[in-house]
């Protein structure tokens, strides 16, 4: 069915037990990301120093789509070099903009290139990228 | 159950499948109704055969196009019991309501439609945010203050408090007259009373009423009524502004130019009379003639026969998700004073998710506030899903809408 291809098992996983979800204190700057067409919503606590991603979490309310989403990329962003971070947003934000055409390079996405399907389906793919443009917003005024 | 299955073949949208191949089951009726063939082809021909603007030229087609015009007004002003020159065509309802908010802003403070500190401005908890943006904002602009009813748990309007609610420094009352949401309908005579007893304007939106029971103006004893012609077999781009004739009368334009006016010099002008007066600019006189053939339709199916129609599909839809684990529906679950949208929730299940679900069987519904955001968060929720009713559904969708619903918690591996 379609549909396996919007929800793959990986992306269930992490909407079952999303990671880094609960926001942790002591962050450099805090953001909130709301989808207003469906209400979702995202805060995101985080922190660079030495234009390295220190800490990163987050909270919120929202579908499969986007909270998975939100989990595997701060999975994937924690630890990583602002520059490398950019590289992976840039990738997953492209992966979203291909209708389907691309299946994204594992290996800056590993987990997160099962969002793959999402980007067939228009009107999902601003959930996937609600956590993103969280972060995208956050790092971005940090290393202003 | 009264019998409207002949009417769907009207409906060339209904034949096409949809996702997976699978035929279209047309559930958001709430957002936006699809339209017969009489109303496509009534807006096609007065392009193919009489396009002009109209109130304007001194040719056979700008007569023609005038008189199927105001006859599109007559013929909607009779569907609400109303008198053509109270019958105002605009965009929209939002436009509707946007518009006598500013007429009333821009008021003089002599005039009775003036809205100062000190005033209140009633709405509830349960508007749609078309009727409750333009008025918190009119609020926000003059000092006045906006009040509210709440809704009770079960989704109906909370009237408890209503001498504290309308009171003495009530200038306007807006009110929904049926819950997109939730699908209670108002129970106007309490508040309407209590409007009048202080000397309130009434506005009430008729968005989800006049496309699906019979409304009379006559009867309802309010000030003006809004809805617009897309959620009723019309086309988009025509909604109505009804409004009492003493006081549209008495009310300024809210949008100036051409067509709306009597006299103009560099300095001044004066305006035109009813219905003219609040319709500047070359009107959307394509859109206004499908609505027409869309009030023809619906009169010919009979308002009577279609509410009895939805509520039929609407009880046997509560009565089916009633029967699903883990189902919660959203709104009374008794039939009275309820119309035909019915709002549920699916436990560990986004709507967003369900409507993908749904989607995916060719299952169309509406997910998420449904432009009710503080509805919403009243009753703690992120959104629901929605299905609503038109005219050419049938036991037959419901029935594929329970049977899917039934199996979105396993696909999306929720332990019941
Ligand atoms: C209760 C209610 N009011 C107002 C509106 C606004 O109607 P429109 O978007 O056609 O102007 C809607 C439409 O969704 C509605 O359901």
């Amino acid at each position: 069915m379609e549909l396996d291809s919007l929800y793959q098992a990986v992306i269930l996983d992490h909407y079952r037990k999303p990671h880094h979800k609960g926001l942790q204190s002591g962050f450099d700057i805090q953001v909130k990301h709301n989808n207003p067409s469906c209400g979702d919503e995202v805060t995101l606590n985080l922190s660079i120093s030495d234009g390295v991603i220190k800490a990163i979490s987050w909270d919120g309310v929202g579908c499969s789509i986007s909270m998975a989403s939100a989990s595997m990329m701060s999975d994937l962003l924690l630890d990583q070099s602002y520059e490398d971070a950019n590289q992976i947003l840039a990738e997953f934000v492209e992966l979203m903009q291909s209708k389907g055409q691309s299946q994204g390079n594992e290996a800056l996405l590993d987990d997160a290139v099962a969002f793959a399907g999402v980007s067939k389906f228009p009107a999902r793919i601003k959930c996937a990228l609600l956590g993103w443009m969280a972060y995208k917003d956050a790092s971005s005024q940090l290393m202003a | 159950m009264v019998d409207l299955s002949q009417y769907k073949k009207d409906f060339p949208i209904l034949s096409r499948t949809v996702r997976g191949g699978n035929p279209l089951v047309y559930l958001d009726s709430g957002a936006t109704s699809q339209k017969p063939e009489q109303v496509i082809s009534a807006e096609g021909d007065f392009y193919r055969k009489h396009n002009a603007a109209v109130h304007r030229g001194a040719h056979l087609l700008a007569e023609e196009a005038s008189a199927a015009y105001e006859s599109a007004r007559e013929n909607v002003a009779t569907f609400i019991g109303a008198k053509a020159a109270e019958t105002i065509f605009t965009k929209s309802a939002t436009e509707s309501i946007n518009a006598i908010a500013y007429s009333f802003g821009n008021s003089d403070s002599s005039s009775k439609f003036s809205i100062k500190a000190g005033d209140e401005i009633v709405v509830s908890e349960m508007e749609h945010h078309a009727n409750l943006i333009p008025w918190q904002q009119l609020a926000k602009r003059t000092g006045a203050k906006l009040r509210w009813f709440e809704v009770t748990p079960e989704g109906r309007l909370d009237l408890s408090k209503l001498s504290d609610v309308i009171n003495a420094k009530t200038k306007i009352v807006a009110i929904t007259h049926q819950s997109n949401v939730l699908g209670s309908i108002t129970p106007l005579k309490p508040i309407t009373a209590a409007a009048r007893a202080v000397g309130a304007l009434i506005v009430l939106d008729a968005c989800q009423s006049v496309p699906h029971f019979k409304v009379d103006v006559k009867e309802l004893d309010v000030d003006f009524i809004m809805f617009s012609g897309h959620k009723m077999l019309g086309p988009t781009g025509v909604g109505i502004l009804w409004g009492r004739e003493t006081l549209l009368n008495e009310m300024s334009p809210f949008l100036f130019g051409g067509s709306m006016i009597d006299s103009v010099t560099m300095t001044e002008a004066t305006w035109a009379q009813l219905p003219q007066k609040f319709e500047a600019g070359v009107p959307n006189m394509a859109q206004a003639v499908g609505l027409s053939a869309a009030v023809d339709y619906l009169n010919k199916v009979g308002m009577k026969n279609l509410h009895e129609h939805e509520i039929a599909l609407t009880k046997q839809m509560l009565d089916g998700l009633s029967q699903i684990q883990g189902v919660n529906i959203i709104g009374p679950v008794e039939i009275k004073d309820r119309g035909g949208v019915v709002s549920f929730t699916i436990d560990g299940v986004h709507p967003h998710d369900v409507g993908q679900y749904l989607d995916q069987h060719g299952i169309a519904v509406r997910t998420g506030h449904h432009c009710a955001w503080p509805l919403m968060r009243k009753l703690n929720l992120v959104g629901t899903t929605r299905a609503s009713f038109h005219l050419y559904n049938n036991a037959d969708d419901v029935i594929k809408l329970l049977d899917s619903v039934s199996e979105v918690q396993a696909y999306f591996k929720v332990k019941i």
